[in-house]
């Protein structure tokens, strides 16, 4: 919550100065592994309430990912269902007194973005082949290959951009409220902000799934793409 | 007056037209492409899956024009590389 909660330096490591936005993502990652490992110890055929809450999140997951990408949903499940689940913990993570959230920091952001941007590529060599995946850059004519291009990379920039800018300023706003105005005033944006924190997260995973999802050609395009000359 | 109260008014009235105009015409494009789904909706609201995926994914493009904007705007106030050069 504090101003500046990202930026102070825990600790340095020879050249390495590591920031606060590093320890709260550590600590993110360590309460969802930690929660996972816990929830997934002693499955039972007959779960209990935590058990169905976990098989829930994951059928919703599922089914998110199956709406966009019938064919493989299995696939792109393990990454867009972690980041899902990882942004929604860290959007969320500023309600907790003295901690702030790490997505609030553009690093963070563009780490996710850069992982979004290689995955795109990863995935859809996995699916559909190098030929395959390299002629639909120049698939309704090579003129277009610098606008796929430009596509590509300023689409990772808006991925940074708008998950940093929406947490920053969700927290900026509470901050500066709270310094006019008094103790429970900003009780309303810090509402606000939890909506904000589960759309961002959102967004963010079905934007990469739809990323992913248009670098994974369907079986249909590419039996179509291989009987092309 | 001094060049820095010059800078100081020219970047705070500029910031404060630069995030009206990148609020308003933002809302004005999805206040449309939100009719455009509700209209659909109303149409064929067995598509409701797709119809709110797309809408989610084109408010989130629609919105970060809105996010640069804002992110301009911060920049101009608290860091702009060119104040450097008023203050020796």
């Amino acid at each position: 919550m504090e101003q500046g909660g990202l930026t102070w330096i825990a600790f340095e490591a020879g050249p390495l100065r590591v920031t606060g936005a590093v320890v709260m993502t550590w600590l993110v990652m360590a309460l969802l592994t930690g929660a996972s490992a816990l929830v997934t110890r002693s499955l039972r055929s007959r779960p209990g309430l935590v058990q169905t809450f976990a098989e829930g999140v994951v059928l919703a997951i599922e089914n998110a990912i199956r709406a966009v990408m019938p064919e493989h949903t299995g696939l792109v499940l393990p990454f867009v269902g972690t980041l899902w689940m990882f942004l929604a913990a860290a959007n969320l993570a500023s309600l907790v007194p003295l901690l702030s959230s790490p997505t609030a920091d553009l690093s963070v952001t563009a780490a996710l973005a850069v992982l979004v941007f290689f995955s795109v590529h990863w995935f859809g060599i996995r699916a559909s082949g190098l030929r395959a995946y390299l002629r639909h850059y120049v698939s309704p004519s090579p003129l277009l290959l610098p606008f796929h291009v430009i596509g590509e990379l300023t689409r990772t920039l808006a991925l940074a951009v708008r998950l940093f800018g929406n947490m920053m300023s969700m927290d900026m706003a509470a901050v500066l409220v709270l310094s006019v105005a008094g103790l429970l005033v900003p009780l309303p944006i810090l509402m606000l902000h939890i909506v904000e924190a589960l759309v961002q997260a959102y967004i963010f995973g079905i934007l990469a799934l739809v990323y992913i999802g248009g670098g994974v050609l369907t079986q249909r395009q590419l039996i179509a793409a291989r009987k092309a000359p | 007056m001094s060049d820095i109260s010059v800078f100081v008014l020219a970047s705070t009235v500029l910031a404060g037209a630069g995030i009206v105009l990148g609020t308003m015409l933002p809302a004005l494009a999805m206040g449309r492409t939100i009719t455009q789904a509700l209209e659909s909706l109303a149409r064929q609201p067995e598509a409701e899956g797709a119809i709110t995926r797309t809408l989610f994914v084109g408010l989130a493009m629609i919105e970060s024009l809105a996010i640069y904007c804002l992110v301009i705007v911060l920049i101009v106030l608290f860091r702009n590389p060119l104040a450097q050069y008023l203050v020796k």
